[in-house]
């Protein structure tokens, strides 16, 4: 069994800061983690490999910095690490990213074949949920998003069951591997990471390949250029005509403002009054 | 924000005109896919037809909807639905193997269509159907999708979707463009857009398509359906009164001003993500870019900033009420009445005069 994780570097969004006057996020300092998400589909790719053997390959595309991200994953106790950086990538959408990391696994699949792929849900970053359902394309693998649970896995006649959440409810599916899978949170806990993984993963040496080692020929297809989505514009968001009518009265004492309040608004919008005094009955 | 503001320099808007493609001038029309699991249709798709319609008519095409499921009536009376909220016209694909949603033959059906009939724009619900779908489509067409907008617009010179939607972190939104490829693709949750009036004496014409797969060529086969329990689940997408707290609520123990209110007023309660986050409360309750997008018509916010990923989720709302200790939270700049003070001291007291207000209106009978 060979699964490659996806994972993608992404800032710590609790240490996010923003500039009072631009608006602006203020990255300088801003720790990075691996995105939450993939964790998850990290987790679930430990617990095959522990109950049927194999290997896992985590693979991220990002800046060369990214490399920590990976080494993260191998003291959580995957196999082998590979980041994909290269200066054509910069600027990626998701129909690039999907394209370069596509191209990438077909590469570590020359190597060993892969059998399941597995990406987070969604990033905390661009969230988008675009990059799984856009590799699985790629490949021509089946796509199995939003999996709560993999309920069986046939290894000899290479076929997989998963519970997978969808509107109003939960769809089992039967498909064959190789197959991918993005991987709905909250389903499993990381465990930690033991002494002897954070030694390897200190040692560990990251693949680090560029474009042509990950077998991309059509430049094309990367980076700006492979990506047909452009940011146009970025924007503060309308503020309202007017601010909101802060209530104030003679004693300003919680009592007096809600009474103030209620009968502001119920004479302003007769409709929300109707709407409460439906509950008196 | 990440790579996009990083590399992805802003599009020249202004200096040049925008040349189309002679290729792509051929794609016309507004399509919106018409999502449906057993046997009902999904709100956001009717939704994005009340959105879909204004753009069209702003463009001067046809506005239609892609209706994709089993033979029978209840198939055919989505055409019907999406004539009555706004479509001209519908492209109806019937077939026994869309009878589940699965990725591979809704995938072939919507791509082949696109092929066939060329829309210049395609809009999908922010679902986990829509969105496995959408991102399976654009990367098979190879054109440009933006997730989960909150805004759309046309540029009529460049004839362009303009898809906006929260940057990163900041207090921002971004555009995005999608300028020489086509379709341009988005997808839109539920409840950001107006659900449309319906006119039930509303009709277009339907087109059909055959979908051309076997079963014995899909590898994915469908085993059970587990339908979720749907009462103890919180509704707050459909509520008309949400009380939400934020992390200015302080202590897991003060929610329980926040559900007091709630509990008078007969409201669903509602929570920002740092909240939901530390388990105050469960996760069907978060209100925002990444929980849920609502529109009641009254809505409550104790303790509550105002960043950009929560109020896209509630900016919707008939009336707002914002109590926060901080004169300047943002959340003043949108809601429609403020109180400035501890929203410890502000809740009981307003569920009192809620009180009061009720047991008077009981009285007046
Ligand atoms: C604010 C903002 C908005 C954006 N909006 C759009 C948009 O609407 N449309 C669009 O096409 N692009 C958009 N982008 C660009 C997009 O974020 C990048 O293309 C990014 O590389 C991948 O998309 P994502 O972060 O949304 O990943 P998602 O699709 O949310 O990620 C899903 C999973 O894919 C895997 N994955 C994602 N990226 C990588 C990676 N680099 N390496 C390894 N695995 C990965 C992970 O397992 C992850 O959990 C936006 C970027 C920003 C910052
Ligand atoms: C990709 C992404 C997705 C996100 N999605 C969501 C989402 O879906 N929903 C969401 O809500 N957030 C989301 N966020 C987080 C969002 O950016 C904000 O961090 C969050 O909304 C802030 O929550 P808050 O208002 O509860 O907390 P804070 O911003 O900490 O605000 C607390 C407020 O309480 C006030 N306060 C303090 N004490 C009192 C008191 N005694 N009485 C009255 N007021 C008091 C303070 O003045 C302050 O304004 C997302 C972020 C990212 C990056």
């Amino acid at each position: 069994m060979h699964i490659v994780v996806c994972i993608k570097q992404v800032p710590d969004s609790a240490q996010i800061r923003v500039h009072p006057v631009t608006n602006t996020i203020m990255r300088q300092g801003v720790p990075t983690i691996v995105n939450p998400y993939d964790l998850f589909a990290l987790e679930e790719a430990l617990r095959i490999k522990d109950q049927y053997g194999g290997r896992v390959t985590v693979l991220t595309m990002g800046p060369p910095m990214a490399e920590a991200a990976l080494r993260k994953a191998i003291s959580y106790g995957a196999d082998d690490a590979v980041l994909v950086t290269d200066r054509v990538f910069a600027g990626s959408d998701t129909l690039a990213t999907s394209f370069a990391l596509a191209s990438a696994i077909k590469q570590i699949n020359k190597d060993m074949p892969v059998d399941l792929v597995f990406t987070g849900k969604q990033t905390i970053d661009g969230d988008t949920a675009q990059v799984g359902p856009g590799v699985a394309k790629r490949l021509d693998m089946q796509l199995l998003t939003y999996v709560s649970k993999i309920r069986s896995l046939d290894i000899e006649n290479k076929e997989i069951v998963v519970e997978r959440r969808s509107e109003g409810g939960v769809q089992v599916l039967k498909t064959k591997i190789p197959s991918l899978i993005t991987v709905l949170e909250g389903n499993n806990e990381m465990r930690f990471a033991t002494m002897a993984n954070m030694f390897r993963a200190a040692r560990y040496p990251v693949k680090i390949w560029n474009k042509d080692a990950a077998g991309i020929e059509d430049i094309t297809k990367t980076g700006l250029k492979g990506s047909p989505t452009v940011v146009s514009k970025v924007f503060a968001p309308t503020p309202r005509a007017v601010k909101a009518e802060i209530i104030q009265c003679e004693s300003n004492e919680p009592k007096d403002l809600s009474v103030t309040l209620l009968t502001k608004m119920f004479t302003k919008f007769p409709k929300i009054e109707k709407e409460i005094s439906k509950r008196a009955a | 924000m990440s790579e996009a503001t990083e590399t992805q320099k802003p599009a020249p808007t202004g200096k040049k005109k925008f040349e189309l493609d002679e290729r792509l001038k051929a794609y016309k029309g507004i399509w919106v896919f018409i999502e449906h699991e057993r046997g009902v249709i999904h709100p956001v798709s009717l939704e994005l037809l009340g959105e879909g319609r204004k753009l069209a008519d702003m463009l001067g095409v046809e506005l239609a909807g892609v209706v994709m499921g089993p033979p029978g009536d209840t198939t055919r009376s989505f055409c019907h639905e999406a004539f009555f909220h706004g479509a001209n016209l519908c492209y109806l694909v019937e077939d026994a193997l869309l009878t589940d949603y699965r990725n591979e033959p809704y995938t072939k059906g919507l791509t082949d269509l696109v092929n066939k009939y060329q829309p210049e724009i395609l809009f999908l619900g922010a679902t986990t159907l829509g969105r496995d779908l959408a991102g399976s489509v654009a990367t098979t067409l190879k054109t440009g999708l933006t997730a989960d907008c909150t805004e759309l617009n046309v540029d009529l010179d460049a004839r362009s979707l303009l898809a906006s939607r929260p940057t990163f972190g900041g207090s921002l939104l971004c555009t995005i463009q999608t300028l020489n490829y086509r379709p341009q693709m988005a997808t839109v949750r539920p409840r950001v857009m107006a659900m449309p009036e319906r006119d039930a004496s509303r009709n277009g014409r339907i087109i059909e398509d055959k979908l051309g797969m076997v079963e014995s060529s899909i590898i994915t086969k469908v085993l059970e359906f587990i339908p979720d329990e749907m009462q103890d689940k919180p509704q707050l997408p459909f509520a008309d009164i949400i009380v939400s707290g934020g992390r200015g609520m302080k202590k897991p123990e003060n929610f329980k001003l926040i559900w007091d209110l709630a509990a008078v007023l007969g409201a669903e309660v509602g929570a920002t993500r740092p909240v939901v986050q530390a388990g105050w409360v469960e996760l069907d309750r978060q209100v925002g870019q990444s929980g849920k997008t609502v529109r009641p018509k009254l809505y409550i916010a104790a303790g509550i900033s105002g960043a950009i990923q929560h109020r896209v989720g509630m900016d919707a709302s008939d009336v707002i009420i914002a109590i926060n200790n901080d004169p300047n939270a943002p959340i003043f700049d949108f809601a429609h009445y403020g109180i400035v003070g501890n929203a410890m001291t502000i809740l009981p007291a307003l569920t009192e005069a809620f009180k009061t207000h009720l047991a008077m209106a009981r009285k007046a009978g």
